[in-house]
């Protein structure tokens, strides 16, 4: 199983910054590199990632395992749309200009080569935003700041709830799982679909039914203390918005704003060098 | 139960979100189709969503999987998140005909109607929103996106079918057994 990309404590203005300033940035920053196609816009974007990326000093022991299964993922995929569409650059950029015939209906052309680069960068957009994300904000401090923008605090406490057991179910997960192949069950790759969904649920109904003990347990324990009796709480780790974070979101407005009248400027996602 | 947005809802949405997040790299690959495989985890959210209701599915869904995504492979892909929010909400909206936490949810015609919602939900979900918004905000090609959606659609059909009815009889006949008193309200 993977390990995870878990919050560590460093100095850095990106650590400094409001859980939920990052949370604005991060969630503008992916709209934009979902809706535009230009290559222009998503170059800056890479750009910009990289730097912010070197000044939140993270290690590649924090994320060289996730980085591992993203560089596959990312790689399927590409070989895969040029397996089932090699020709969606030349939909896109209406020209076709072959660079090398491969197999019958399957050229390499230059459009396809533009297009399959553009989804490439895209994923170097977005990628260290997340990681950048996970690796700086403090779940507790990042719930706190939720509430201070005005969001329910039952809704931040789900969040930090969620955040909190992550790494308790991990563990719940491993020694089920542990337990379960010492009592003898097979847990290689050569079973049959059926046997493999049967040694999985092995592991999901212990795990399931101890999971629902303890929304019970917590639960109660949050009764008692009289959760959710007043309308207002107030949060150990909430810190205020500092100049900082305003120009943060000040930049990340205005960046998106600019990003999307550059991109459908010329009433087309798509940047085209070919015409 | 009650209607409003009580302590154990938050409680469910937090540690379901948690368990959805643990499972997302248990799957079994279907193999040929990039990206798309059988996962428990969809067994775990159609579960939560028929014991604790549609609000406490959908949100379970979306940020199960934002937070799985990004924490396991380091990118989200938005097209394939709302669909998740589909079927909780689908699954959810039976809740209450199911009373699975008053063990009511052991009689054929609720397996039955939990299927048929499950793979109604799971359709909407995976072949209608899943592609279409891939086409629309990732402009991905068309062939390709349904092709995923059929097969995201199949597989989820068979574990939610398979495994997701086995864990509400299960724990339906436990829960069964301690809460035949109803509480007055």
């Amino acid at each position: 199983m993977n390990r995870m990309l878990s919050y560590k404590e460093k100095d850095t203005w990106l650590h400094r910054l409001s859980g939920v300033t990052k949370l604005i940035f991060f969630l503008l920053w992916c709209i934009t590199s979902a809706m535009t196609y230009d290559t222009r816009v998503l170059l800056v974007m890479c750009a910009l990632m990289i730097a912010l990326f070197v000044m939140s000093r993270t290690e590649w022991k924090q994320i060289s395992s996730v980085m591992n299964v993203v560089i596959f993922f990312m790689i399927v995929n590409l070989l895969a749309i040029f397996v089932i569409s090699p020709y969606q650059g030349t939909d896109i950029y209406g020209t076709k200009t072959v660079l090398a015939p491969f197999l019958p209906g399957h050229d390499i052309t230059a459009e396809q080569l533009f297009y399959e680069f553009n989804v490439f960068i895209k994923y170097i957009t977005i990628t260290p935003a997340i990681f950048i994300f996970m690796v700086t904000t403090d779940p507790s401090e990042f719930a706190a700041s939720m509430n201070l923008v005005g969001i329910p605090y039952s809704i931040a406490y789900s969040v930090a709830i969620a955040l909190r057991y992550v790494p308790d179910i991990q563990d719940d997960y491993r020694r089920i799982k542990n337990a379960q192949e010492a009592r003898g069950i097979e847990m290689s790759a050569k079973a049959g679909l059926f046997k493999r969904i049967r040694r999985t649920s092995a592991i999901i109904f212990p795990l399931l039914f101890s999971s629902m003990e303890r929304i019970d347990v917590v639960s109660n324990a949050m009764e008692l203390r009289g959760f959710g009796k007043k309308k207002k709480r107030t949060w150990y780790s909430q810190k205020p918005l500092k100049r900082n974070d305003w120009l943060v979101i000040l930049f990340s407005v205005l960046f998106t704003a600019a990003a999307l009248v550059l991109t459908f400027y010329d009433g087309n996602r798509f940047y085209n060098p070919f015409v | 139960m009650s209607n409003k947005f009580g302590i154990k809802q938050v409680v469910a949405i937090g540690i379901g979100t948690a368990l959805f997040v643990v499972l997302t790299t248990v799957a079994i690959p279907l193999g040929f189709i990039p990206n798309t495989a059988l996962q428990p985890r969809m067994a775990i959210l159609a579960f939560l969503s028929a014991v604790f209701g549609p609000l406490t599915g959908a949100v379970i869904g979306l940020l199960g999987h934002a937070l799985g995504d990004a924490l396991f492979y380091g990118s989200v892909w938005w097209s394939w998140v709302f669909p998740e929010a589909v079927v909780g909400i689908g699954v959810g909206l039976f809740a209450k005909r199911f009373a699975v936490e008053e063990g009511g949810f052991n009689t054929t015609k609720n397996i039955i109607l939990f299927n048929i919602v499950q793979i109604a939900a799971n359709a909407v979900a995976w072949i209608l929103c899943a592609p279409v918004l891939d086409i629309l905000v990732y402009a991905e090609p068309a062939d390709k996106v349904f092709l995923q959606g059929v097969f995201a659609w199949l597989g989820n059909i068979i574990i939610i079918g398979i495994l997701g009815t086995l864990l509400l009889v299960g724990y339906s006949s436990i829960r069964g057994k301690s809460s035949s008193l109803k509480k007055e309200d």
